[in-house]
């Protein structure tokens, strides 16, 4: 019990040097460009196929989900509304987030762990390359800057096939669909939770390159830091969100 | 050590432990210019993590290590990355990175460090590559190639930066014979040709004596004997007879 206690604090101790090192790396010049463009490229556009299927289901849920209640209630003409502001105020970047955690946790902590066991990171700061500047910057620079990005893909794709759903059911035009479900939507509704997502590709990006350059004990080691990055990825985004979400209440009500 | 102060490599009563391991326990050693130097031992005395501490990837609980003039143990990162430049390293496993090319491999170190442009590195990566005896395979991943290329395009990376010294970390494990011997003959070329001082860990005597000048026999930490290969063999200490009656 005390060693588990005592290798927790550790974890995070390690963690906060982590962090130091990467901000001294991602602030410091010079920055490793072409990598960064190479890394917005796996993080975002490869991930954006994955992002937009879990975006439409999640409209096509919510349309079957909340019709019936609503009609239940008498207030159907609150459907695309429920819709759209479900998607973007929670769905779309949770949904996004999470996925993005899967895909890139699980990729990152692989790659970098496989690096690690293979002496690569090694060789690269034999070679007077800062591995945290070239490896872990770039990644984490990507999922910050990718993640919003990928939650505007989410969230369009939720609202059309939303939508699709609902006009299947029964036929409404899109563009009555998008003015009954944006009328009352202010900018405070949309950017603060699309915005927030930058944290959660913070998150990802530090955890998993932590976790992924961290690694010990071969391939074995690689597997557990692959599992290890998208589990903390995932729980760490999800309790973020209650934070940002009490925050953005405060500051956006 | 005075007589040492212009030898490229100077460590002084070096001391490594990891938890309650104690893995250097006292090492002086120098490594004269353009010598090439074999440090031998069974698995586990500390060898790898003596070139690790020559690097600066590993730190020292106490004495120190001058490499080219300087005590790399008390630098910051920067001036580190400035010592490492001048320093060639070939791992164990190679150590290719493993989403490069074998041509942008050996080019890695030249587009951080030179002002090269990209047709100069393509033409000085592949001059590097031929003269290890890999003309061919320069767009292969190195998943795509065999142990015994790699080593060749390590060696390639490792020369890239035209380094003063260079280290070598096993070079010949988990080949066979042959290449093992081609190897070891490039070693020596490459030694030559360029009069790099140089520090390989190996526990094959046989390949060492292809291209050391002067070896050193590492068990528990310490160094129990140094000299040519004919001092090695005249000691009276029971385990150098005994390492070296098993390696013959």
């Amino acid at each position: 019990m005390v060693a588990l206690v005592v290798s927790f604090f550790e974890w995070f101790g390690e963690l906060g040097l982590f962090c130091r090192r990467l901000a001294h790396a991602m602030l410091v010049p010079p920055f490793e460009g072409r990598e960064l463009v190479r890394q917005l490229d796996s993080i975002g556009s490869k991930s954006l196929p994955l992002v937009a299927m879990a975006g439409g289901a999640t409209g096509v849920v919510l349309s079957l989900q909340t019709r019936a209640s609503l009609t239940t209630f008498g207030a159907k003409a609150m459907l695309p509304a429920v819709i759209i502001f479900s998607i973007i105020k929670e769905s779309g970047p949770i949904i996004t987030a999470l996925i993005v955690s899967g895909r890139v946790g699980a990729g990152i902590g692989a790659e970098l762990g496989s690096m690690k066991v293979t002496e690569q990171i090694d060789a690269m700061e034999v070679s007077a390359v800062d591995p945290y500047k070239f490896l872990a910057a770039t990644r984490v620079i990507a999922c910050i800057a990718m993640l919003p990005l990928l939650t505007v893909a989410a969230n369009f794709c939720g609202v059309v096939m939303g939508w699709l759903s609902t006009t299947l059911a029964q036929p409404v035009s899109f563009r009555y669909f998008l003015e009954s479900g944006l009328r009352g939507v202010t900018f405070n509704d949309y950017l603060p939770p699309t915005l927030k997502t930058a944290v959660f590709g913070l998150i990802i990006g530090v955890v998993a390159c932590f976790q992924g350059m961290r690694t010990k004990g071969g391939t074995e080691g690689v597997g557990r830091s692959a599992t290890s990055a998208v589990v903390l990825c995932s729980l760490f985004v999800i309790l973020a969100d209650v934070l940002l979400v009490r925050l953005i209440l405060v500051f956006f009500p | 050590m005075r007589n040492n102060e212009n030898s490229p490599i100077v460590i002084e009563d070096l001391r490594k432990s990891f938890g309650e391991q104690k893995v250097l326990n006292g090492i002086d050693l120098a490594v004269k210019g353009g010598e090439t130097l074999a440090v031998l031992g069974r698995s586990g005395t500390g060898k790898s993590v003596l070139l690790k501490l020559i690097v600066g990837l590993e730190k020292p609980d106490s004495g120190s290590i001058r490499v080219l003039g300087q005590d790399i143990a008390k630098m910051d990162r920067d001036r580190l990355n400035e010592i490492r430049k001048k320093i060639g390293f070939l791992f164990q496993s190679a150590a290719l990175y493993d989403s490069l090319t074998v041509e942008e491999n050996v080019a890695f170190p030249l587009a951080r460090h030179t002002k090269m442009s990209e047709a100069e590195r393509t033409t000085r990566a592949r001059e590097l590559l031929s003269a290890v005896g890999m003309e061919n395979g320069l767009k292969k991943l190195p998943s795509e190639i065999s142990g015994g290329m790699q080593k060749r395009v390590g060696l390639a990376r490792a020369l890239a930066l035209d380094p003063e010294i260079l280290l070598f970390d096993e070079p010949m494990a988990g080949l066979d014979p042959i290449t093992a011997a081609e190897i070891g003959k490039l070693i020596v070329e490459q030694q030559k040709q360029r009069n790099i001082t140089s520090v390989v860990v190996t526990h094959e005597i046989h390949s060492a004596r292809i291209f050391a000048d002067r070896f050193v026999l590492m068990n528990e930490g310490k160094i129990l004997a140094d000299g040519a290969f004919d001092d090695l063999r005249k000691s009276r200490n029971t385990f150098v007879a005994e390492f070296l009656r098993e390696a013959a």
